[in-house]
């Protein structure tokens, strides 16, 4: 449990105790061999290899998102004649960035909310209390996050058209909620199962029912628990691709993903691809200032999420 | 208190005070169910489990019998066909060219992509000079935040990305290619190459998922105490073997989790696919089972069918995992990233 607290909290480092200097250390580093230093260099060199080969990309990406498609045929290193935004304009209001994005953050954080809500309850239930079949529910989640989505897209298909939610957002909603909450309820359960027992019975002695016990005590203690869980929901339902192109086939109601892979391949046809780049960058600095900001967080949470 | 906090959610469920009270004294079987109580297991378990079947394990069931039928979908009928759907899948060629495919990429991919994220972690953490105390290289948070940044990128958008940079004429690799004088790829179709595609795909996964995987790693590695580390030095054990002997035994458990991960996502690749080789590519060398199975069922309509496939890739995804779970036992003690 300290993992969890150590990574919502901004520190995801050391345990209390822990010795290892882990940042670099301001320590001049000591002479050492000759063959400690080739070592290092070595290992220099390699990790500056792939950082460049993950910037780089990133770089080219933003560059050509300034120019026209014609001088984006003409040579992939040239920069652009002049900077303007036309690239920029063309993808946010011409093929519906814009729209799609909004799109987007509708259904992510609907289903967040959702998924978050009662993925937390079901998993306090599930660690407070013993009942007969709580051991089943809990291979039932299990199998829901084993499973490949793949199997269950076509029933789904058939499920969400049954009850008249196919191609809407409110259906892709439930759809994303009702499968990212296998693995809030996994993740919860096991940090409510932390939280000391005593504490809901004490709740319980003064006269706290158990809905008062769960909002007002369990949650609020709960709390590093969630945003870790609520971090990682976020990038995976962000992400999420599969299920939209699937269920959701009308152009109107796109998420971002779909939009973008659906713009990718009109830009085949009409070669716009100075939007087609604009659109990624669109698509990609947002995410990525939020990454800068809470990059500790988040790897805090990518680690204590799988490291259970 | 009760109906005070429970008003907001189950405003559905109206009881007057006078039954609240009725109910609130009833003593069911040995337990205390109160109304505070049944609304609270209502509430929190039963209608959000109510959910999880309907959208998420019933589809799976379903699509577990709709295998044996041969339901085109559209029309209500659907005839049990019993496991006519399997044969054909065996005797499918372009499927089971898929199979091998996703086998191929379950093979590669994690073995890559884990064994380049344990380097750079073990760099990052205790590969630092091997004077004074254990510690990472210089710089090793810079390193650590360019890694993992692909991480929050859409999987599409990387395969968008790198499809752009692939493109034989304006892309950027062969551009950086002809400029340094390596003129057989002026035009150089990496996507459209049988000799080339599949690897080209596979590089851009492995590209998307190293740092993830390297923060994984960081963060176990952490976990371990120095004192380890630095008794390994006083007995001698260089930098190469200290990874292999002590940091890699000592963090099974995580790297057993980021075998099943990576390999559940090798097995799909599904989203990559997409934006780098939509056709399953040249000679269908990049053509992996979610795929056939999307078009199978959305494109042909063949659903029965697409169930079975789907069937498949399920048994493979689970017969993965319990490889990975025998391999870490055999080796109990053991690495199971080495060579």
């Amino acid at each position: 449990m300290t993992q969890i607290s150590d990574a919502v909290g901004g520190v995801p480092t050391a345990p209390p105790g822990e010795r290892v200097p882990l940042e670099p250390a301001e320590a001049s580093e000591a002479p050492g061999t000759a063959g400690d230093k080739a070592v290092t260099g070595l290992s220099h060199t390699i990790l500056i290899i792939w950082s460049i080969l993950v910037i780089l990309p990133m770089i080219w990406v933003l560059m050509s998102s300034f120019k026209t498609s014609s001088e984006i045929f003409a040579s992939p290193f040239a920069l652009p004649q002049r900077w303007s935004f036309d690239n920029y304009v063309n993808a946010w209001t011409d093929a519906g960035i814009g729209s799609f994005f909004f799109n987007s953050v509708i259904v992510v954080f609907g289903a967040l909310i959702l998924t978050m809500l009662f993925g937390s309850m079901s998993a306090y239930v599930l660690a407070r209390f013993s009942f007969p079949g709580s051991r089943a529910l809990y291979y039932l989640m299990l199998a829901g996050l084993t499973f490949p989505i793949f199997l269950a897209i076509v029933p789904l298909f058939f499920v969400l058209r049954g009850v008249g939610l196919l191609n809407t957002l409110p259906g892709l909603i439930l759809t994303y909620a009702a499968f990212a909450f296998p693995f809030t309820v996994f993740f919860l359960y096991a940090f409510f199962r932390s939280l000391s027992k005593s504490i809901a019975e004490a709740a319980a002695v003064d006269g706290a029912g158990e809905w008062r016990t769960f909002f007002q005590i369990m949650l609020p203690m709960a709390k590093p628990g969630l945003a870790t869980v609520a971090i990682l929901n976020f990038v995976g339902l962000w992400n999420q691709f599969l299920l939209p192109i699937a269920l959701n086939t009308n152009p109107d109601n796109y998420v971002l993903t779909q939009a973008m892979a659906s713009f990718a391949s009109q830009a085949g046809y009409s070669v716009d691809f100075g939007a087609l780049f604009a659109a990624v960058v669109i698509t990609v600095v947002p995410v990525l200032i939020i990454y800068l900001i809470f990059q500790r967080q988040l790897q805090g949470s990518v680690s204590a999420g799988t490291n259970k | 208190m009760t109906t005070l906090t429970s008003g907001g959610l189950t405003s559905g469920v109206s009881a007057p005070p006078g039954g609240l009270r009725r109910f609130g004294s009833a003593r069911w079987r040995k337990r205390n169910l109160t109304f505070d109580k049944i609304t609270f297991f209502l509430v929190f378990l039963v209608i959000p489990v109510a959910f999880y079947i309907a959208f998420v394990v019933s589809p799976f069931v379903q699509a577990a019998y709709f295998s044996l039928t041969d339901w085109t979908g559209f029309t209500p009928a659907m005839n049990f066909i019993g496991l006519s759907n399997y044969a054909k899948l065996f005797s499918d060629s372009t499927f089971l060219q898929a199979v091998g495919n996703n086998i191929l990429m379950a093979i590669v991919i994690p073995i890559v992509t884990l064994g380049l994220a344990m380097f750079f972690a073990t760099r990052v953490t205790v590969g630092g000079s091997t004077g004074g105390n254990v510690k990472g290289l210089r710089s090793s948070s810079f390193y650590r935040v360019i890694s993992f940044f692909p991480y929050v990128i859409p999987a599409i958008v990387i395969g968008l990305i790198w499809s752009q940079i692939y493109d034989p004429n304006s892309g950027l690799l062969n551009g950086i290619l002809t400029r340094i004088g390596l003129e057989q790829f002026t035009s150089f179709p990496w996507l459209g190459d049988v000799r080339t595609a599949r690897w080209a795909v596979m590089f851009v996964i492995i590209w998307g998922l190293v740092g993830f995987y390297m923060v994984l790693f960081i963060a176990a590695i952490k976990g371990v105490p120095a004192e380890v580390f630095e008794a390994a030095r006083i007995d001698g054990a260089g930098r190469f073997r200290t990874s292999v002997s002590i940091t890699i035994p000592l963090i099974r458990e995580n790297v057993q989790t980021a075998f099943i991960y990576i390999g559940i996502l090798a097995l799909d690749a599904f989203v990559y696919m997409a934006a780098l080789e939509p056709g399953g590519g040249p000679d269908n060398t990049t053509l992996v089972m979610a795929q056939q199975l999307f078009t199978t069922a959305f494109t042909k309509g063949q659903f029965g069918y697409a169930c079975a496939m789907g069937v498949v890739l399920a048994i493979i995804t689970l017969a993965y995992a319990g490889l990975v779970f025998a391999v870490n036992r055999i080796f109990g003690g053991k690495s199971e990233v080495g060579e």
